[in-house]
């Protein structure tokens, strides 16, 4: 009974201050989206609104054929996994986990039954006696993670369920967290600021700004083409360019940055380039060479990154970030030219 | 690790002081209650326990003593089922509240309690003509009132909401979840303020004293009522069953939480 989760339209406000506008996300039957941004963003706004703890100002929230929109929090059925596990301190960790199943009216030998069995997926069943005091964080999300899964929800969300546990456990968590996922095949919404952990965890990844999805896609199509220069810069292009075209021959654009270099782009290799648009380009996407076509500049300081060395560059008014080769190291102070690799560059339509 | 820090033989000094001048009234009081003379005084000359079985003869002692026993419980009962709510609204809902608000719940302890008292009786048992009893109550409800809204509420402000959230999610009403789920985990903040609360109400004589009338009355008011009369011992012998009722309920306390959640 795998379902799918639709926002339209939501939005939030606290008081008179406006934190969702007008969000609109569907998350596929037993698919993982996560949501990643910035602290502040609107990330956990957006996942109390769907478990009931906050109300829309506007818009609906569908679960599957149900209307969420304004059912009271208890009868939404979802499992919640929380930053800080929010285990109950006076419930033992087996009581923890059978509490969603009493709440179901399961009788006792069946609610042992199936914590115990939830326990020992999670690998926590020598712990099924201890308080959750006695935990250390890991096993205390491990706890969470089962009491969630343990009522056999349609939707599993997480509130940044991996930022209290230090970095090793953090991986392992999360390829735990896909695992049970995967294997229960439920809709899973998932908040979290680090990239990383979104881009490994998740099918798809909304990227939010201020209360916006700016894209929501799989993390491959994220990382290769962005769809505006915030997610641009959000994956890592370090270098976006404003420019203008000025001549357009066949498939060769030449087009002029703001302190009037000139370069010439294939429409064939970058795709369609309208008149003004944004050169994204990560540092390898901006080679660094002694001369040739590009972008003339003077470089700053060289980093040895092992593969290439990493120059900042500084034209007027810009700088730049570019890789240059191993062969041919440059130093402070030189001039150099700045040519985009097609490869490792995208166009992006012009900021309004 | 264990700290050894020689302590200071002023401090050791001052420290004693200032616990011989705690202890000795409690010394006194027991002192003088044992009196075999009919005033009281100190040392005690002679030693007698009629003094105490004196109490019991006297119908007017344990007539007020129930009473006293009853608006203590009554009223303290009263005060947390108004305190801890407020106190549970006053910490969920913190950001959206005015801040002034948890303030209004201490004035009970900042008006003085004889015009508390006063204004109670003028208004309440003249005013409404309300029953004795029932005004008597009632001050007493607002006396233990600030002890359930602060002592509930530093537990409160400890405890983590997001608990309730999990249960709610997990298919806990509202209500059930506050039952099951927060009151279990401030229980020793009720339990604190109940003690506060029924030990202030039950040694409580300024509010009393307004609220008391024919036929109805606490102890420490009828202790004052028979001193006027009768300077004898038994005023130290009932004092001295007050105290060992305090200590009694401190040491069930400390026998099942801990003395330490008090000063927390
Ligand atoms: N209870 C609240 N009252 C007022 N503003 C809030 C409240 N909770 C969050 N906000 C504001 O709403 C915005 C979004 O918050 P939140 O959803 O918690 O962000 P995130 O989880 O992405 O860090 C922030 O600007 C935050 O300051
Ligand atoms: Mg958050």
């Amino acid at each position: 009974m795998t379902v799918s989760l639709t926002l339209e339209n939501v939005s939030a406000h606290y008081g008179s201050t406006q934190v969702l506008k007008d969000l609109t996300l569907a998350v596929a039957a037993g698919e993982l989206v996560s949501l990643l941004g910035a602290s502040g963003c609107g990330k956990t706004t957006t996942l109390r609104l769907v478990a009931g703890f906050l109300q829309p100002s506007s818009g609906t929230i569908r679960l599957g054929d149900r209307d969420l929109t304004r059912l009271p929090a208890h009868q939404r059925d979802i499992g919640l996994v929380f930053q800080n596990y929010a285990l109950f301190p006076h419930l033992s960790v087996r009581d923890n986990v059978s509490f969603g199943l009493k709440q179901r009216g399961a009788d006792a030998a069946e609610r042992k039954k199936r914590a115990d069995r939830m326990l020992e997926r999670v690998g926590l069943s020598s712990f099924a006696d201890r308080m959750p005091a006695a935990l250390s964080g890991g096993q205390k999300q491990r706890v969470a993670l089962a009491r969630a899964l343990v009522i056999e929800p349609p939707l599993l969300m997480f509130d940044e369920p991996l930022s209290n546990l230090d970095a090793k456990l953090r991986v392992d968590m999360r390829v735990e967290i896909r695992r049970l996922q995967r294997a229960n095949g439920t809709t899973s919404l998932y908040v979290t600021h680090d990239q990383e952990e979104a881009f490994s965890i998740s099918d798809r990844v909304a990227i939010m700004n201020a209360g916006r999805i700016m894209q929501l896609d799989t993390p491959e199509v994220l990382y290769q083409r962005p769809a505006n220069s915030f997610v641009a810069r959000f994956v890592g292009f370090e270098n976006l360019i404003d420019m203008t075209v000025v001549e357009r021959l066949g498939e060769t654009v030449t087009a002029r940055t703001k302190d009037g270099a000139l370069l010439q782009l294939s429409q064939e290799r970058l795709g369609a380039i309208p008149d003004r648009f944004i050169l994204a380009a990560r540092p390898d996407g901006l080679a660094v060479a002694r001369d040739g076509n590009g972008i003339p500049v003077t470089l700053g300081i060289r980093t040895y990154l092992g593969r290439a060395y990493q120059y900042q560059c500084a034209a007027e008014g810009q700088s730049y970030l570019g890789n240059g080769s191993l062969s041919e190291p440059l130093d402070t102070g030189d001039r150099a030219v700045l040519s985009p690799v097609p490869e490792q560059c995208c166009i992006l339509p012009a900021d309004v | 690790m264990i700290m050894q820090t020689k302590l200071h033989p002023a401090l050791i000094a001052i420290a004693s002081l200032i616990f011989l001048i705690l202890i000795a009234p409690l010394f006194i009081i027991l002192g003088a209650a044992v009196s075999d003379t009919p005033f009281l005084t100190f040392p005690p000359q002679g030693f007698t326990l009629k003094w105490f079985s004196n109490i019991f003869q006297i119908e007017a002692f344990r007539t007020t003593a129930i009473t006293s026993l009853q608006i203590a419980f009554l009223g303290t009962f009263l005060a947390l089922l108004i305190g801890i709510p407020a106190a549970y609204a006053l910490n969920r809902f913190k950001i959206r509240l005015p801040s002034w608000l948890s303030n209004v719940f201490v004035l009970p302890i900042l008006v003085p309690e004889i015009v508390l008292g006063f204004s109670l009786m003028k208004n309440i048992t003249i005013g409404l003509q309300l029953p004795v009893y029932t005004t008597l109550l009632l001050g007493h409800t607002l006396l233990a009132l600030p002890y359930a809204v602060r002592v509930v509420g530093a537990s409160l402000a400890s405890f983590d909401f997001s608990i309730e959230e999990a249960a709610i999610s997990l298919g806990c009403p509202p209500l059930k979840t506050f039952l099951t789920v927060v009151l279990p985990n401030i229980s020793a903040g009720v339990v604190a303020a109940f003690i506060l609360a029924f030990i202030t109400s039950i040694n409580d004589v300024s509010i009393s004293l307004f609220l008391t009338g024919p036929g109805v009355s606490t102890l420490p008011i009828q202790i004052l009522a028979h001193m006027e009369q009768f300077f004898d011992p038994t005023i130290a012998s009932v004092s001295v069953l007050l105290m060992l009722l305090t200590v009694g309920v401190m040491a069930i306390v400390e026998a099942t939480l801990g003395l330490t959640f008090l000063t927390k």
